[in-house]
């Protein structure tokens, strides 16, 4: 009971927070790639909002402007992504990786003109960020075993952004599998000229579906900077764009696959912390490094077709040329 | 990648175009630099000074330009096969392993013209390696290269970061690197080379590996223009589906030319390590594996276009550094976003300012052909 307690407790709270960002941003991808968009530049779309959200609440002292400023920056990146990939046919995988590099350099260069903190922006007092919430009933369950603790130290206890993400996992699925604007959407990652032949204008589809992960991926970065911290720090989404990514491709392009695999990496993230330094029985000190390669490794064995198959939309990376 | 319609003179096509796109890069990095209060003007003249007007700025700046040259070749042969290997981090990081556990084996005892040559070619052996499992799935299983090859780079971190770490470290030491090598594994500078120009390249890294640099362009024009195989691979590139129909092996060529590019990504970490810091540590690749992808696109995959690239991002990391040292509104990040803007206009806008261009230059009589 005493380990329940001490190790599973904790891991499980923190694999849901670090699951997260992830959640937030692999379903962004989902929206862009499932329009037969792809998207690398996720990481960038983060990092933006990131800047954003800190920025707008150091300025206004609200959390919801930050929210507000984070999804404007974020939607206004996908933008310019769908701009270069949808209207100028440019190769999508380029502008991906220009807006990585945009985000990076740029957050850095005005969050230092602007707070000549080095990039940092100020730290943010709590009613200035997304704090957590206690649920209901906290204290008459606790004493209950097992359920007891797994709801007022797992459930409860988290900001109002990881509840989000918990419920646009479902929200999406809806979208995407009961509503026209989905069919359409699946529709044009496929087969876009049957979309076209159907009167549908692929474009703007296709830009509708980079706007959701423009807000998604707003809601991300605004996690990180004033939910998880208090302030945003150069190069804070370290990579979780990818992570995302891999996590995208992982739950082979579905919603509640989405959901499962950012669990998972977000488990191994939280372990890898635990482990910092410990010995496990039997296989000893296993390195921090082998769990962190593992979302990694797991995404590459999954890609060669040995844990089923993973099969993107068929339109994925062609730009779409109207037949004349 | 995406064949360019309506006919336009080849200099308009390889060199109004690109110079367009780069000035336009540049002017909306100079807006930024206004808008954060400092004067573009100020900033490009401590670039250009920063980077051209000592010996030792010049020395850096080829210095940072000789690995470009081989991160861009990398990226540019992929290209020429149709392939995007966004892998260069992680190829250049593992290529690193290669050659410092040549010259960790050699340097106390042999001369460092028989050390490198060895690191060189374990380097090479090491980048390859590196993007061998990325090309295999490519062909034989279809898995998108670009995923893959993210994936191996931070694979390729978390390894050396273990390796560093756990096995490669000098006893004692607090941080993760290898020993220092010694003068049988370093390379000679080229400073005899300017003195006589009266340049005093003083404390600047550059080294022989600049010439290996050169001569890796002049092999890979050999290579992709003047060989079979370099047709083979530009048939694929320019059309998989012909290629197949002539008879060209797609699993092949694909695994061939990744394991070539991933070794030139490889050869990088010569430069670095035996040229400049004489030991392995970690995050030594420092982004170069990805300048390589602006390089490759400003120099529009030509051997000569990327050598006149390469230089051009030395100058911008050379400059670069002195402008953050001296602008105190300006830091380093400023070349990422440089960077960053040249990748999005040379790249992905590649074609913005064609149609007008077509509009201008198009032989008269000519059918000006649409995108079909």
């Amino acid at each position: 009971m005493d380990l329940f307690d001490t190790l599973l407790i904790p891991v499980l709270a923190s694999t849901l927070r670090l699951s997260v960002p992830l959640i937030f941003t692999a379903l962004a991808g989902l929206y862009a790639e499932r329009s037969g968009v792809f998207d690398i530049g996720l990481e960038g779309k983060m990092l933006f909002g990131a800047f954003a959200a800190a920025t707008a609440a150091a300025y206004t002292g609200s959390a919801w402007a930050g929210l507000g400023a984070a999804i404007l920056t974020s939607v206004l990146i996908s933008l310019l992504h769908g701009f270069a990939s949808i209207t100028q046919r440019g190769n999508q995988i380029i502008s991906g990786v220009a807006i990585n590099f945009i985000a990076s350099g740029l957050t850095v260069l005005l969050g230092n003109a602007w707070f000549g903190q080095g990039g940092r922006t100020p730290q943010l007092p709590n009613t200035a960020r997304f704090t957590e919430i206690t649920l209901p009933f906290v204290d008459q369950i606790r004493p209950i075993p097992v359920i007891g603790p797994i709801y007022a130290s797992v459930i409860s206890g988290h900001n109002l952004l990881v509840y989000l993400a918990l419920l646009a996992v479902p929200f999406t699925w809806w979208v995407l599998f009961r509503t026209r604007f989905g069919l359409r959407l699946r529709a044009v990652g496929e087969n876009p000229g049957a979309v076209d032949t159907a009167g549908v204008s692929v474009a703007w589809l296709r830009y509708r579906a980079l706007i959701c992960g423009g807000i998604l991926g707003g809601f991300a970065g605004t996690y990180l900077s004033i939910a998880q911290s208090a302030a945003f720090i150069r190069e804070m989404s370290a990579g979780k764009g990818y992570i995302a990514l891999a996590a995208l491709v992982f739950a082979k392009w579905k919603p509640v696959n989405v959901l499962g695999a950012c669990l998972l990496f977000g488990l191994l993230d939280a372990v890898s912390i635990q482990m910092q330094g410990k010995r496990l029985p039997v296989i000893g000190e296993v390195p921090v490094q082998f769990i962190q390669a593992l979302p990694y490794v797991l995404t590459v064995i999954l890609l060669a077709g040995f844990i089923g198959k993973a099969i993107p939309p068929k339109a994925g990376g062609v730009p779409y040329v109207k037949e004349r | 990648m995406s064949a360019p319609f309506g006919q336009l003179p080849r200099w308009v096509d390889y060199g109004l175009l690109p110079f367009i796109n780069l000035v336009v890069a540049f002017l909306v990095s100079g807006l930024v630099v206004l808008f954060i209060g400092a004067s573009p003007l100020e900033a490009i003249n401590y670039m250009v000074t920063g980077a051209l007007g000592s010996g030792e700025g010049l020395g850096f700046t080829l210095y940072y330009a000789t690995s470009f040259i081989f991160t861009g070749l990398s990226v540019a042969v992929a290209f020429h096969c149709g392939l995007f290997n966004i892998g260069g981090e992680g190829q250049v990081y593992v290529g690193g392993l290669g050659v410092a556990l040549v010259a960790l084996a050699l340097d106390r005892i042999m001369p460092w013209y028989v050390t490198a040559p060895l690191a060189a070619a374990a380097g090479f052996a090491f980048g390859a390696a590196w993007a061998l499992v990325p090309a295999w799935l490519q062909a034989k299983r279809g898995s998108h290269i670009v995923i893959t090859t993210i994936m191996f780079n931070f694979i390729a971190a978390s390894l050396m970061v273990y390796l560093l770490v756990n096995v490669m470290k000098q006893p004692g030491s607090m941080s993760p690197q290898t020993r220092l090598f010694e003068s049988g594994a370093l390379l000679p500078r080229l400073g005899f080379l300017f003195s006589p120009l009266g340049l005093d390249l003083g404390t600047a890294p550059l080294n022989v590996s600049f010439f290996l640099a050169l001569a890796s362009g002049f092999l890979v024009w050999v290579l992709v223009w003047r060989t079979r195989f370099g047709y083979e691979i530009r048939t694929i590139g320019a059309n998989p589906t012909a290629a197949a129909y002539a008879g060209i092996r797609y699993g092949r060529t694909v695994v061939i030319t990744m394991l070539i590019s991933g070794g030139l990504a490889g050869l990088m970490a010569l430069n670095v390590l035996l040229g400049d810091h004489g030991k392995l540590q970690i995050e030594f690749p420092s982004g170069a594996g990805f300048v390589g992808i602006a390089v490759a696109l400003m120099g529009r995959s030509h051997p000569v276009g990327i050598v006149l690239a390469a230089i051009l991002f030395g100058i911008l990391y050379q400059g670069g550094a002195e402008l953050a040292f001296w602008v105190p509104n300006i830091t380093r990040e400023m070349i990422v976003l440089i960077q960053g803007l040249v990748i999005l206009f040379a790249g992905a806008l590649e074609y913005m300012f064609r149609p007008a261009l077509v509009r201008l230059f198009a032989p008269r009589g000519a059918a000006v052909l649409r995108p079909a």
